[in-house]
This record gives structure tokens, C-alpha cells and sequence, in this order.
């Protein structure tokens, strides 16, 4: 192959993992979050994700919604079923072993998963076309308009939940809640409140990435979330977990370089990819890229 | 050491009425296939906890190890044509390479990290066997005899059971112990926590890859869809519906699930949905599982029998 053609390669990959990455990023700060807030890692993310997306495909066939009331209903279920989860599985938990949580959020994504199944049979379902399709070319590169809606979309929810967390009353509880939970309490915060709050957001972020995957491939189906949600997480912790704009930069790296694997190398290898910097990043920097290394107390 | 033979015997004699059953064709096909299934499934549950219930250390990676053991006694049985033994302990062997290959860097992780570090590992091996043309690729490794015999799966499960129960109650296994209970003050105590946890990490693998063998040996094929992770939340639900750190509550276990998901077989879905609510509520209301860290001991069968074995548990 050519330079010019390789570069040109190199640059089409880079366009394709920016709109995926931009997906898992917005899957990773639902992570992230929780994990800021109570040090859980919630398998059942993953799931909310499918859930939304869900949500999402009944919008548009069954009520004949458009995009962005699509969006917003699928946004508002999925935080409502976050909501709920938080309630009746960690809440009971609160204080109990971390074992004990992992293996209940193992168990609520199961549950979701295959009573999802069951509710919605296993059969993939075709995502409605909500956009017609047109492509651009762009000095030779192609960008199809469903990736600059992922973007775009992405982007100013990124930009709203940065707001929400540095300029509000209910951010400033939050990030207080992460900092330091007990101290939060003696503060007069209400900390059961805002890690539902967390859980409320970080699911609705979540399900908008489903609805955007759902543009995006055409397909759903009630496992979908497994793999996206996995990967969400090492991209929460290659940004550093439980820092938010560390989610964001991870999400989208973690994209670009899963496209370029399977761009240049193999695409059966793009799900080692995730994997194999999950390892190396717990190894050689725990932190993430952005966090600040914690001492452990003892 | 007469408890270890009295345990010989009772296995014995469980696998003269097995056995017998089975000639007898009172246990039909589908039931035998699933007591195979059942000899499997100890072997991946006892060794987990082992890793996991015994040593504290979070695993979420079974299936790799297992899918090793699998693939690797194929390849020696089927391309090399070697005996079925020799195969079984290149798997084991294999497995056993790989977990200390894995274990010695990532067990210094802890709690979240470690899983979801053993579950990239599990998946990261998956997907490496899944791009060897050599091994079948993504279609499996097929042709592979049925050497697996109700009495193979028996007795190695007897083996596997017997092993990590003596190194569990030696010297070795109480230091994995006291990692589990409190790693500083083992570590403060001059217990060399990063061995034992090693050692524990490629003795579990080992038994897996000893499972594997078995499985691809029973199934006529070795496929990479049945080693993903979700294969290693089967083998983690025992162990934690058993009790982490309990033998036989993994045995239990074991038992209890594989005959339910074979009752459930035409149900898969209900099947997850069972074991899903299982889980999160026996973690709300009893977290440390069914038997705890106890274990069923002969002093409760003798009670039970009025027999005059009252002091010799089995353990503790």
C-alpha cells in the first residue's frame, strides 16, 4: 500500500473510532460516576445501555416518536430502572463487604439480561432509521451523517453534565459525596439522595448511548450491552476511574485505537485490544491517565 | 489420613451405586450425561474456591484456564494421538504454566481490580485461541473422542476434591487462609503473601485446565463460545451460593445447579433469571453463602445415623 492511501486509512479509522469512542465514553461516565461516589464497579451498566436502547426502539416504532423526544423518554426509563436498581440491590448493601456488591451487580446485569430475553425475545431487532443516511466526503475521507449526530449528541451532553457537576448545588453535593462521604453527611448532604442522583444520571447517559448505537449499527439485541459496557470500563479506567473528564478522553482513545487495530491489524482482535490496555494500565499506572495516584490506608 | 481414606471409601462406594445405576440403565442418557456434568462442575467450583473462597482473591477468569486445559489435551489426543492421560496432563499442565505466567503480575492487584483484570485475562486467551487457524478457529476444535467416561470425570473430581482439601488444612493452605482474613497482618506475621497467592492462583488454574480436558473429551469439540465469561459467572455462582470457602458447599452447589439447568434445559433464559435472583438475594440477606465457611462434616452424617464417629469431622 501506498503512503498517501495509508495515511488516508489512518485518518478514515481515526473518524470511525472518534464517533465509537465518543459511544463509550458516554457508557464510561456512568461508571466512573458510580464508581466516584460508593467504589462500585456496576457491572449492570452495561445493561442500562441495552435498556435504553430498548427503550428507544419502542419509542420510535410503538409511539411513533422522532429523535430527540426518543431520546429523552429512553433517558428518563433509563434512569428510573438506575434509579430502582440502586434502591432495592446496593442500597441493602451499603457497608457490606465489596465482594458482596461486585457479585450483586453481576447478578442484576444477569437478571437484566435474560429477563430482557424473555421479555423481548433473543432475536435481534432492526433499529428504525430515524435520519436518512447521507454520506460526506472530505478530502477523500468519508463521515456519514449518523456519525456526526453521535458526535454532536455526545458532545453537548458531555458539555451539560460537566455543568451539572461543577455549577450546581446537586454537582457540588456530589463531587463532596466522592471527596469524603462521611464528612459530606455531617455537612447536611442527604448522601443517600445524590448516589441516586449519580446512579440517575450516569444510567440516562448510558441509555442515549444506546439509542446512538442503535443509529449506528441498525441492530439491538438484549446482550448487546456485555461487550460496550466491558469496554466502557476499561476506558473509565484508562482515563483514571472516577475522574469525569478522564472518562471522556478515555472513552474516545479507546475508540480510536479499537478502530485501528481492526483497521490495520485484524478485527477479531479489536475485543483483545480493550483487554490487553486494561492490563497494562492496572499494571504500570492503576490510576488512569488522569487520576492521582491514593496512597492505601491502612 | 483416615479420614481421607474413610472419604476413598465413601467415594467408592458412591461410584459402585453410580456405576451400577448406570449399567443398569436406570440413569438414562441424558442423566448420565448430566452426573458427567456434575463431576465437571466440582472440579471448576472447588478449585475456584480455592482461589477465590480460600485465598480471598477475586477471579473472574476460569473459563480461560478451562478453555487451556480443553484445547491443549485436544490437541495432544487428537493431532498427536496420544493417550488420553498424557493429554489430560498436558492440559493441566498448560493451564497450570499460564496461571503462574498470570497470576505472579496481576495478583498484586486487589478487590475490583483483580476481577476485572482476571476477566480480560479469561477473555483475552479466548480471543488469542479464537485466531489460531491451527486449533479450528472460530468454528472449534471438532473430532475430538469421547475418552471422557463417567469414571474418569468421577475419579478425577475425587482427586481434585482430595488434593485441595489436604492443602487447604496443610501449613500452605492456612497461610492462604490468613491472606484471606487479613493480607497486612499475614504479611506482618512473615507469611510470604505474593507465593501463596501465586500458588494458589496456579493450583486453582490447574484443576481447571484437569476440567477442561474432561469437557472437550466428553463433547466431541472444544469451541471458544463455551469458554467466554460468562462460563466463569457460572463457576463464581457456585462457589458463592455454596459459601466461599467451603468444600463441600461448593459440592453442593455444583450439584444443586447443573440439575437445575438441566431440569431447565428448554428454558436457558428462566435458567439465568433464576440464578440472577439467586444471587442478589442470598447477597442482601446471607452474603457469605449457603454453608458459609462450614463445612458438612461426617460428625453431621453420624448424628444424623447415630453412628460412633462423633469426633472425627471431616474438617476443623
Amino acid at each position: 500500500m501506498e503512503a498517501s492511501s495509508l495515511t488516508q486509512q489512518f485518518f478514515q479509522q481515526l473518524i470511525n473510532g472518534i464517533s465509537l469512542g465518543s459511544i463509550y465514553a458516554l457508557i464510561a461516565l456512568g461508571y466512573t460516576m458510580v464508581y466516584g461516589i460508593i467504589r462500585l464497579i456496576n457491572f449492570a451498566h452495561g445493561d442500562i445501555y441495552m435498556l435504553g436502547a430498548y427503550a428507544g426502539y419502542f419509542a420510535t416504532t410503538f409511539f411513533k416518536m422522532s429523535f430527540f423526544p426518543a431520546l429523552i423518554f429512553s433517558m428518563v426509563v433509563a434512569s428510573t430502572v438506575g434509579m430502582l436498581i440502586e434502591r432495592l440491590a446496593y442500597r441493602p448493601l451499603r457497608g457490606a463487604p465489596k465482594i458482596a456488591i461486585l457479585i450483586t451487580a453481576i447478578g442484576v446485569s444477569l437478571l437484566l439480561e435474560y429477563g430482557g430475553m424473555i421479555l423481548v425475545t433473543p432475536q435481534p431487532r432492526t433499529f428504525p432509521e430515524l435520519f436518512s443516511t447521507a454520506t460526506y466526503n472530505f478530502m477523500g475521507l468519508v463521515v456519514n451523517s449518523q456519525q456526526i449526530v453521535i458526535l454532536v449528541v455526545s458532545l453537548v451532553l458531555m458539555f451539560i453534565l460537566t455543568y451539572v457537576v461543577n455549577h450546581t448545588k446537586v454537582g457540588k453535593a456530589m463531587r463532596a459525596v466522592s471527596f469524603d462521604t462521611d464528612a459530606a453527611r455531617l455537612m447536611g448532604i442527604n448522601v443517600d439522595r445524590i448516589i441516586s442522583f449519580t446512579f440517575a444520571i450516569g444510567s440516562s447517559l448510558a441509555a442515549a448511548a444506546g439509542i446512538l448505537v442503535g443509529i449506528y449499527y441498525n441492530s439491538i439485541d438484549p446482550l448487546m450491552g456485555i461487550m460496550p459496557g466491558l469496554k466502557a470500563f476499561v476506558a473509565a479506567v484508562l482515563g483514571g476511574i472516577g475522574v469525569i473528564p478522564g472518562a471522556m478522553v478515555g472513552g474516545v482513545l479507546l475508540g480510536v485505537i479499537e478502530a485501528l487495530v481492526s483497521g490495520f491489524l485484524s478485527s477479531t482482535f479489536r475485543d483483545a485490544a480493550a483487554f490487553i490496555i486494561l492490563i497494562v494500565i492496572l499494571l504500570f499506572r492503576p490510576a488512569g491517565l488522569f487520576g492521582k495516584n491514593i496512597r492505601e490506608k491502612v | 489420613m483416615k479420614r481421607d481414606l474413610m472419604g476413598i471409601v465413601g467415594a467408592v462406594a458412591l461410584y459402585a451405586l453410580l456405576m451400577g445405576l448406570i449399567e443398569s440403565e436406570v440413569i438414562g442418557a441424558f442423566w448420565q450425561l448430566n452426573i458427567v456434568l456434575i463431576c465437571i462442575n466440582i472440579i471448576l467450583a472447588v478449585s475456584l474456591n480455592l482461589i477465590t473462597g480460600f485465598t480471598g482473591q477475586f477471579s473472574i477468569g476460569h473459563a480461560g484456564f478451562m478453555a487451556v486445559g480443553a484445547y491443549l489435551s485436544a490437541v495432544f489426543t487428537v493431532k498427536l494421538g496420544l493417550p488420553y492421560i498424557v493429554g489430560i496432563l498436558a492440559g493441566a499442565a498448560g493451564a497450570a504454566i499460564l496461571g503462574f505466567a498470570i497470576g505472579l503480575p496481576t495478583l498484586r492487584l486487589k478487590g475490583d481490580y483483580l476481577a476485572i483484570a482476571t476477566l480480560g485475562l479469561g477473555e483475552i486467551i479466548r480471543i488469542t485461541i479464537l485466531n489460531i487457524p491451527y486449533v479450528g478457529g472460530a468454528s472449534g476444535l471438532m473430532g475430538i473422542p469421547r475418552y471422557t467416561t463417567f469414571t474418569w470425570a468421577f475419579f478425577l473430581m475425587v482427586i481434585t476434591v482430595l488434593f485441595i482439601k489436604n492443602f487447604i488444612n496443610s501449613s500452605h493452605g492456612r497461610a492462604c487462609i490468613s491472606i484471606r482474613e487479613n493480607e497486612i497482618a499475614a504479611e506482618a506475621m512473615g507469611v510470604d503473601t505474593t507465593k501463596y497467592k501465586v500458588i494458589a492462583f496456579t493450583i486453582g488454574a490447574t484443576f481447571a485446565g484437569v476440567a477442561g480436558g474432561l469437557f472437550s473429551h466428553y463433547f466431541y469439540i472444544a469451541h471458544p463460545a463455551s469458554f467466554t465469561f460468562m462460563k466463569s459467572f457460572d463457576i463464581l455462582t457456585m462457589v458463592v451460593l455454596g459459601g466461599m470457602g467451603s468444600i463441600t458447599g461448593s459440592i453442593t452447589t455444583a450439584i444443586l445447579l447443573t440439575y437445575i439447568s438441566a431440569e431447565l434445559a428448554s428454558y436457558p433464559e428462566w435458567r439465568m433469571v433464576i440464578y440472577a435472583l439467586l444471587l442478589i438475594v442470598l447477597m442482601i440477606y446471607r452474603p457469605q453463602g449457603l454453608f458459609g465457611n462450614k463445612e458438612l462434616s461426617l460428625k453431621l452424617f453420624s448424628r444424623i445415623m447415630g453412628g460412633g464417629q462423633r469426633g472425627a469431622a471431616e474438617n476443623k
